[in-house]
């Protein structure tokens, strides 16, 4: 590889790279993210290859193997240029077909297209399918059209031209002043302005400044940061070095979780590739700016995401909150003023200085800039990871894009930003997501975690499940949180087992206070917010548990029972086949009987009773009827008396 | 170094910067409780127990004294009804694992907290970190360390370090405010520390 010495050598090899590229010469790009991985997009790409050798066609098509598409529900994903033909949930048996047909014969294989659920209609295009028609791509988008290996991909969409912009012609204040101007927030969680933040470093005393990357991604389902940085690595290098240069900072770290073996390859390729054109390293495009990046692998705990404990981690020691009252732009690694920023803000730097920020800024609501990326995963039709304007309605994220609750269910929540986030429910549907409507309806924007839930979800038992996670995952230096949660926990746990006294509530609501008001770290002042967000606007479900013992969606398996109504069971014996605690007892033409202490309550007869019939029911703070007695239970059919 | 002038329960106070609330109310003789903090070590901010209310600019807020430094005209009250009301539950989370030890039953004590408000726990220990800290900071031995984290985090002694060091040292056995410490290092010796009578005399 040449190295690069000015923005001209760049643009010109762009152009050379450009040059060799033929617009209308097919190119098949397949989705290989960690989850499309995970449903053998490997295969299918060794089958893609073996089978455009066998038609003849290695000269004529190009295949890329991308980052995530985002529509992880449908993947492995395969989209077709120029044309943009996209096809969904491949598997090596189609692929013959697809090449010879859409590639040779240029037909498109109806089978493998997306069904509109609602239309029944084929869709050819990924533009035009709902889930991606309303989402605005700005950060996400280059994911689907790159080979993340491949930096000449990256130079080939105009990747490293903001870098050259700003270090050729814009002095580091001017960079500081069009991310201020942006209003760029932290997209890893406080929201933060990026601006601020940046210009206390850099206005910090020392020599030695320090730039990090946050992709220490620890919420429960949630992916963003690790889509983008195994499918986009560069844009998060480039933004980086931008901001390095703003800060006045020669050393950056990329704080990674090893659980991301993919981002972590393609990040070291990355920083490889960008050091051999003199992207990163001494004296950059010949501007005389140096830069170098380590990466450094976490070892996977959530806590580390707060910045101090990444910093102190990062330092090589166990990863746990400092107890400064000092900001860590100003005193963080090392000592040195450090400005630590999550994957996606990074990313969208490089955008801002391209495009400026009254580009940016066209995108979101008063307080909230641009885009963000959601991962939205739960009880969703279409589970994947989207990317809307700020200020985005909920219900467009969930109805719209998400395609709504699978299996005619009604929707009952959704919990943003992650764990230390909270549930937000149906009446609240048209909240715009932004950082503060999120904060003042009691949850918050986080990394961008969107766990739907449907009626089936007992939000008792959530906030017990984040507590679980929160528990576990506390570093266990401070009272409030560590003692704390494990109160808070032990209370939970009793209350969805049936086991909650008078007074549980509130003992809970001083335990969240002392938490809020006395933990050490952001991640145990908020730790609470799963409890109180949930009680706020479900305070009859914990009300329900606690004094009914009852739980209203029939999901704490401690407060229900499962019972067979003998007026509807057809003795069909599914059920009594199924039982894996042999707990029905029944036959033929009798009506089945679950013997209460054996079940074990696992719900598998509720699931097997045929749709026609829907004779077992779940019961919940009401006594189980007894069982009919043994002359009433046989069925005496119309058909067999004659 | 400049003197700072602030003002702790009323009283004006001065001091030098780079200064602790706690350090600062102690020189008035205002005491402040704490678990986790002692002079000769770093600020641990562990056990939360001298959260005071701070006030500047018009802003309130929680703060623990042993960690936050001296401020121009700060305002700081050692004692409000919040305060209490936190320390009192910080005191009854610890209690459930060590009821007995004096020094939490003296300011169970004074602020109300009942001993028995949680289910007791297995061990002793509070984690304030005093035992570890000093065998660091001070002894510079590092014969007992934490192990895991969150609620499965224990004090635990490292064999191959405390069977040279702790024999003729124990200065960590004093610094720790429950019985905790003693069991871990009565434990650790048990397990893996060579009786004296059955030591392999060193050969060669």
């Amino acid at each position: 590889m040449p190295r690069i010495n000015s923005p001209a050598e760049l643009e010109e090899l762009r152009k050379g790279i450009l040059s060799k590229r033929d617009p209308n010469k097919p190119c098949i790009t397949l989705c290989s993210g960690s989850a499309c991985n995970a449903s053998s997009s490997g295969e299918v790409a060794t089958a893609i290859e073996e089978e455009i050798k066998k038609q003849g066609l290695s000269d004529s098509v190009d295949i890329r193997r991308t980052g995530c598409h985002g529509f992880c529900e449908r993947g492995p994903i395969i989209v077709i240029h120029p044309e943009e033909i996209c096809y969904f949930n491949i598997e090596p048996k189609d692929v013959p077909e697809l090449i010879s047909e859409t590639i040779k014969e240029k037909r498109v294989v109806e089978r493998l297209l997306y069904t509109d659920p609602s239309t029944n209609e084929k869709i050819i295009h990924e533009s035009e399918i709902p889930f991606y028609k309303y989402q605005e791509r700005i950060v996400f988008g280059s994911n689907s059209t790159i080979d993340p290996k491949s930096i000449d991909d990256y130079l080939a969409i105009g990747g490293y031209s903001a870098l050259a912009k700003a270090l050729s012609g814009m002095t580091s204040e001017q960079v500081l002043g069009e991310v201020k101007k942006a209003n760029l927030r932290g997209r890893g969680g406080g929201g933060f302005p990026a601006g601020s933040k940046w210009e206390g470093s850099r206005n910090a005393p020392g020599e030695i400044k320090y730039v990090i990357v946050n992709a220490d991604e620890g919420d429960p389902g949630a992916y963003m940061d690790r889509s983008l940085l195994e499918g986009n690595p560069h844009a998060v290098l480039e933004g980086l070095t931008i901001g390095a240069y703003a800060v006045g900072s020669h050393e950056g770290y990329i704080y990674v979780r090893q659980e991301y073996p993919l981002a972590v390859e393609n990040v070291f390729t990355a920083i490889k590739q960008a050091e051999e054109y003199g992207l990163l390293g001494k004296n950059i495009l010949g501007s005389g700016f140096d830069f170098t990046v380590k990466v450094h692998q976490g070892a996977g705990a959530f806590v580390c995401g707060e910045s101090t404990a990444l910093m102190t981690a990062l330092e090589g020691r166990a990863g746990e909150p400092r107890p400064k009252y000092i900001r860590s732009n100003i005193v963080g690694l090392w000592g040195r003023p450090s400005v630590l920023n999550n994957v996606e803000t990074w990313a969208n730097v490089p955008l801002i200085i391209n495009k400026g920020a009254d580009w940016f800024t066209q995108f979101g609501t008063d307080t909230s800039k641009g885009t963000k990326i959601f991962s939205l995963v739960g009880k969703i039709t279409n589970t994947g990871l989207v990317e809307v304007p700020m200020g985005t309605p909920l219900r467009d994220i969930i109805f719209k894009i998400g395609g709504g609750i699978p299996g005619g269910k009604k929707f009952k929540a959704v919990q943003t930003g992650g764990p230390s986030g909270g549930c937000i429910p149906e009446e609240l549907l048209d909240l715009p997501v932004g950082f503060d409507e999120l904060t003042k309806a009691g949850s918050m924007m986080g990394s961008g975690g969107m766990i739907v839930m449907d009626e089936d979800t007992c939000m008792v038992d959530v906030a017990r499940y984040f507590l679980d996670f929160l528990t576990d995952e506390s570093c266990g230096k401070c009272v409030p949180c560590r003692e704390g949660m494990r109160q808070m926990l032990k209370i939970l746990t009793n209350i969805t087992q049936g086991k909650g006294k008078e007074g549980d509530i509130e003992l809970l609501e001083e335990l969240s206070e002392t938490a809020i008001e006395a933990a050490l770290c952001a991640l145990g002042k908020s730790s609470p917010n799963p409890f109180l967000s949930t009680l706020k606007y479900f305070r009859d479900e914990y009300e329900a548990h606690v004094k009914e013992k009852r739980c209203p969606a029939l999901s704490c398996k401690e407060l229900i029972a499962y019972h067979i109504d003998p007026s509807k069971c057809q003795a069909c014996m599914m059920c009594l086949k199924k039982c894996p605690a042999e707990a029905i007892d029944g036959g033929k033409n009798r009506i089945s009987v679950i013997d209460q202490e054996k079940c074990t309550k696992c719900g598998t007869c509720f699931e097997v009773c045929p749709p026609k019939f829907r004779a077992v029911t779940k019961i919940s703070g009401e006594p189980v009827p007894p069982p009919i007695p043994e002359e009433a239970r046989t069925i005496v059919r119309e058909s067999k008396q004659k | 170094m400049s003197e700072i002038l602030l003002q702790i329960d009323g009283k004006e106070v001065r001091a030098k910067e780079g200064m602790t609330l706690l350090e600062a109310a102690q020189e008035v003789e205002i005491s402040i409780p704490t678990l986790c903090h002692h002079e000769k070590l770093e600020p641990y901010g562990g056990c939360r127990l001298c959260t005071v209310e701070v006030e500047s600019r018009g802003w309130t807020r929680l703060v623990v004294a042993c960690v936050y430094p001296v401020e121009k005209n700060l305002v700081v009250r050692t004692r409000s009804e919040k305060v209490d009301r936190i320390r009192k539950m910080i005191l009854q989370l610890l209690l459930a694992h060590a009821p007995d030890a004096f020094d939490l039953q003296d300011l169970a004590q004074e602020y109300g907290a009942d001993k028995d408000r949680f289910e007791k726990e297995a061990s002793f220990c509070i984690h304030c970190g005093l035992c570890v800290r000093y065998c660091a900071e001070v002894k510079k031995k590092n014969a007992v360390g934490f192990v895991d984290r969150g609620i499965r985090k224990e004090i635990s002694f490292i064999p191959e370090i405390a069977s040279k060091e702790c024999w003729n040292c124990k200065e960590c056995f004093p610094l720790c405010p429950t019985e905790a410490l003693q069991a871990a290092f009565v434990l650790t010796k048990a397990l893996a520390f060579p009786s004296p009578s059955f030591e392999p005399a060193s050969e060669e």
